[in-house]
């Protein structure tokens, strides 16, 4: 099974991100801990383009893939801006103690999606950036 | 689209209780934030977050907390999260952030905490 979705890069359409994964998993009977965690996973992914690679213009867009077969879940986020995004798809583990010490708000959002997914890859396809997000569904 | 997170406040003697109700995420951070910032929040001892309602937190709403937790430390004000649905506590969980913020099951061990 597979499902689309395309929204524009505004921080308010995270809900309706969530939704779509939610509801694609969700009819696919998985548990509610897989289904939040990989929810997770694509709205942390999601609002880093929405923030950092498009500055929250609502003229760009995103496209969001779902494709579930069997036990593997892909997941394909592809950011329409015109500028490169490539974070690393593995980031070191953050130093909590030291984030609240300095009152840091940020530099989690990756470590929680390389946790959550088996692989998590950036690529550059047609000038835009693209997402791979994968995981087998126990 | 309106707010998908509400945040009410229950002073009660020396303890505030910070109810939450909805989604916390880069769009709704905002508002947990503006409470926990306001000044007469450092008069409590302790700031209890009923997390019953919080059906949803990504990284922005847990840098929220962790953003505010030195300054409340620092005025000897303790933080402390209680009613936690097990998927909100699991995102603690996956960064080890359980280990570092006081998280019960109940209200009253969060009194007594």
């Amino acid at each position: 099974m597979q499902d689309r979705l395309r929204i524009s890069c505004s921080r308010e359409n995270l809900q309706q991100v969530r939704d779509f994964v939610r509801g694609f998993l969700v009819s696919a009977q998985r548990s509610d801990m897989v289904v939040n965690q990989v929810v997770l996973a694509v709205d942390e992914v999601v609002a880093n383009f929405i923030i950092h690679a498009n500055g929250e213009d609502a003229s760009q867009f995103l496209d969001l893939l779902l494709v579930l077969a069997d036990q593997h879940l892909d997941i394909e986020i592809e950011d329409h801006g015109s500028t490169l995004f490539l974070p690393a798809g593995k980031v070191a583990n953050p130093d909590l103690r030291a984030y609240i010490q300095q009152g840091r708000k940020g530099g989690m959002g990756m470590a929680l999606v390389s946790r959550i997914m088996d692989q998590v890859e950036f690529f550059e396809r047609n000038s835009h950036t693209v997402c791979h997000l994968t995981k087998i569904l126990k | 689209m309106g707010p998908i997170m509400k945040v009410t406040a229950q002073p009660a003697d020396t303890t505030l209780t910070l109810v939450l109700d909805g989604e916390l995420d880069a769009s709704s951070a905002v508002v947990l934030d503006t409470e926990l910032n306001k000044p007469e929040l450092l008069k409590y001892k302790k700031v209890l977050i009923d997390c019953q309602r919080l059906s949803y937190i990504s990284s922005a709403g847990l840098g929220v907390f962790i953003s505010h937790l030195q300054r409340l430390q620092d005025s000897n004000v303790k933080l402390v999260f209680f009613n936690m649905q097990e998927k909100v506590f699991n995102v603690f969980e996956i960064l080890g952030l359980d280990s570092l913020m006081t998280i019960v099951p109940t209200e009253q061990e969060a009194l007594a905490a």
